[in-house]
């Protein structure tokens, strides 16, 4: 492929550029031609901070693309995409898999023509056609797609390539586009959109180390997240745990929670329910502390403990403080 | 409702014949799904789009829930579940040429079927499930609306309509946000499986759905040519499967009062932490 290769750049309202897009542009970097990494950056611009990151892992130009309707919705960043698109004559567009990337993907698909392939690890090029690797089948089967439609979308997990900076970085160039939205796109009313403050743990859908606690606990995370803070995890649950209304929805990991591909995962209280599996079954090492011998997790788990986990996880913190001092 | 009258609130619903994930799934050489299992079922995730539906029409006191699918044979199955739930019409568009679609190709046969149905008697709202959990593309419900240019609300864990205004409210839980979304009636909605508890058909209900006709339209009654669907359709195509290996070297330990320390000392050996 000789043309660049555009990556949807996400950020919060307030402009810090999410962990995703020093991941996309790494993966981009050796897919595009001549034009380089592009990023598409859609509401008010990037700060410096979100400049310097994006100079460092090698991105040619930032396309800023102010629209006038609200940028949350996703139609709206769908036509943001499509302009830059049209301008750039990209015809690869990374985007990360999150649920609003996805929509973004699915516009794009309805509108131009694109073919999609979502939640992708990993995008090659054979003959110049974008191929996507993925795992489907709740992580039990690996498959490779190639993109016919032009232009070819991919999103692309979290944590699926680490970010790499570039040896020699280069200031992007700034491109600004105005976007006049079109009556289709704002048919869809954001009535009220709370974004929720920042924790001090990472994110879990890219989180390296993640502790998930489920029915066992019984409603005490304690020992989880006391795990999870010795090991600067993130804080995961199953869906029982969420509905119980233990820890947040957005903790919960599986089929219709967040897709985790962590380097470890720690479950502890947790059957590994298939729905459960969907989600973190992919996962690079998985260790499981349940009291059932017989519990499904067990069939997945590299270090399984068949114990109970409110003395088996504080024994495994105390211990990983004394030897990681 | 009473027949003759046009019920107030027509709500149609898209559901998904699937594997049953707790069956063994698995791709075959072509790298489609194997589908032959007979381990079919109803996508779960679709069962609390029909449950919203029931509820919406149960809170008007009158409306008329419709379940539409696109899909093999076998898929009247998923249609015929929704009958039991307590939809009142069915409609399965089957059709060899159909085989091998992507999202895309789906929702153009599925957005043909709407439209067709809106033509016999307007539709208020399309629901749909939040992912069909065989592909788990969720890519279907916006390229449907944007096909049908009507609105796409997604991911609703609340889904209010207000008739008087026309309009349909959805509250949604995204990763970094709550969101409520509003849009103009007919809109596609898609919910998720926190929305509602899906009712179990009762034997009243899988009697009374046995009464229940199911209507079987082809890609020619749509008017779609074949070629712009299936596989020939397809913007993607699967190059390669494969069955990811066990993993090996698995260790299981029950807990004699050191399990602790023994996780512990797994994970710095194996520099994992
Ligand atoms: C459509 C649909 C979608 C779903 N999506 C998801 C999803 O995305 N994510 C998800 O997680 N679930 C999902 N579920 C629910 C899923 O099917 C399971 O019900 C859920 O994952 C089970 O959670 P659990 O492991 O915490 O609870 P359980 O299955 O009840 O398991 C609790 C485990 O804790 C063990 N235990 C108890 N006490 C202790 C102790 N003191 N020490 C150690 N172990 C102990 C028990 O032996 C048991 O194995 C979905 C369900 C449906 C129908
Ligand atoms: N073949 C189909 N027939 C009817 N509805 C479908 C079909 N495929 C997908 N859908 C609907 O679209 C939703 C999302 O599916 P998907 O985009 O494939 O993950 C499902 O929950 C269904 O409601």
């Amino acid at each position: 492929m000789t043309s660049p290769v555009l990556v949807l750049l996400d950020h919060a309202a307030d402009g810090a550029l999410r962990p995703s897009a020093a991941e996309l542009v790494t993966l981009a970097r050796p897919l595009a031609g001549d034009g380089g990494v592009l990023g598409a950056w859609v509401g008010d611009g990037p700060g410096p901070d979100a400049l310097a990151v994006l100079a460092a892992h090698g991105v040619a130009a930032v396309h800023v693309v102010r629209p006038d309707a609200d940028p949350a919705l996703s139609a709206v960043t769908a036509e943001a995409v499509t302009a830059v698109l049209a301008a750039t004559g990209a015809g690869l567009v990374l985007i990360p898999s999150t649920f609003e990337g996805k929509e973004v993907a699915a516009h794009l698909a309805a509108s131009t023509g694109a073919g999609v392939v979502t939640d992708a690890d990993g995008v090659q090029l054979e003959d110049g056609v974008p191929v996507a690797s993925k795992t489907v089948l709740a992580g039990t089967w690996t498959t490779r797609c190639s993109v016919v439609g032009a232009p070819a979308v991919v999103t692309v997990k979290a944590n699926a390539v680490p970010a790499e900076p570039v040896a020699a970085p280069r200031e992007p160039v700034v491109v600004e586009h105005e976007l006049t939205v079109s009556p289709a796109a704002r048919r869809v009313e954001l009535v009220e959109r709370t974004e929720r403050a920042p924790s001090d743990r990472p994110d879990l859908s890219g989180a390296q180390v993640v502790v998930v606690g489920g029915r066992g606990t019984e409603g005490d995370f304690g020992p989880i997240e006391e795990l999870a803070d010795l090991l600067g995890a993130a804080v995961g649950a199953t869906r029982v745990a969420t509905d119980e209304g233990w820890i947040a929805k957005e903790a919960q990991i599986g089929q219709t929670g967040v897709t985790v591909t962590p380097r470890l995962y720690i479950g502890a209280g947790v059957s590994g329910a298939v729905h459960h599996r969907g989600g973190m079954q992919a996962a690079g090492t998985i260790v499981a502390v349940n009291s059932d011998p017989d519990a499904p997790i067990f069939e997945i788990a590299d270090f399984g403990v068949v114990g109970d986990l409110f003395t088996v996880l504080p024994q495994a913190t105390a211990e990983l403080r004394r030897l990681l001092g | 409702m009473t027949p003759g009258n046009v019920p107030r609130v027509r709500i149609l619903v898209a559901v998904k014949h699937v594997p049953d994930i707790q069956s063994e799934r698995s791709l075959g050489p072509d790298g489609r799904m194997v589908r032959d299992g007979g381990d079919g079922t109803l996508n779960e995730l679709d069962e609390n789009a029909v449950e919203a539906a029931l509820t919406l029409v149960e809170e008007a006191e009158d409306g008329e829930v419709v379940v539409l699918t696109v899909g093999p044979d076998d898929a009247v199955d998923a249609v015929r579940r929704g009958l039991q739930m307590g939809a009142d019409e069915a409609v399965h568009v089957v059709d060899d040429a159909i085989a091998g679609s992507d999202a895309v190709s789906t929702a153009r046969v599925l957005a043909a079927a709407v439209r067709r149905l809106s033509e016999q008697q307007p539709v208020d709202l399309v629901l749909t499930g939040m992912a069909a959990l065989d592909g788990l593309t969720s890519l279907v419900p916006t390229v449907l609306a944007d096909l049908l240019e009507l609105p796409a609300l997604t991911l609703a864990t609340e889904v209010m309509v207000d008739e008087t205004a026309g309009t349909v409210t959805v509250r949604r839980e995204l990763d970094h946000a709550v969101e409520l979304l509003r849009a103009p009636l007919p809109a596609v909605v898609s919910v998720t499986d926190s929305a509602n508890e899906p009712r179990y058909p009762g034997f009243k209900g899988i009697m009374a759905a046995r009464k229940k006709a199911v209507t079987t339209w082809t890609l020619a009654d749509l008017g779609i040519e074949p070629d712009q669907v299936g596989a020939a359709g397809a913007r993607t195509a699967v190059v390669a499967a494969a069955e990811r290996p066990a993993r090996e070297d698995r260790v299981l330990v029950t807990d004699g009062g050191d399990a602790g320390v023994r996780l512990a000392a797994y994970l710095v050996e194996n520099k994992l932490v």
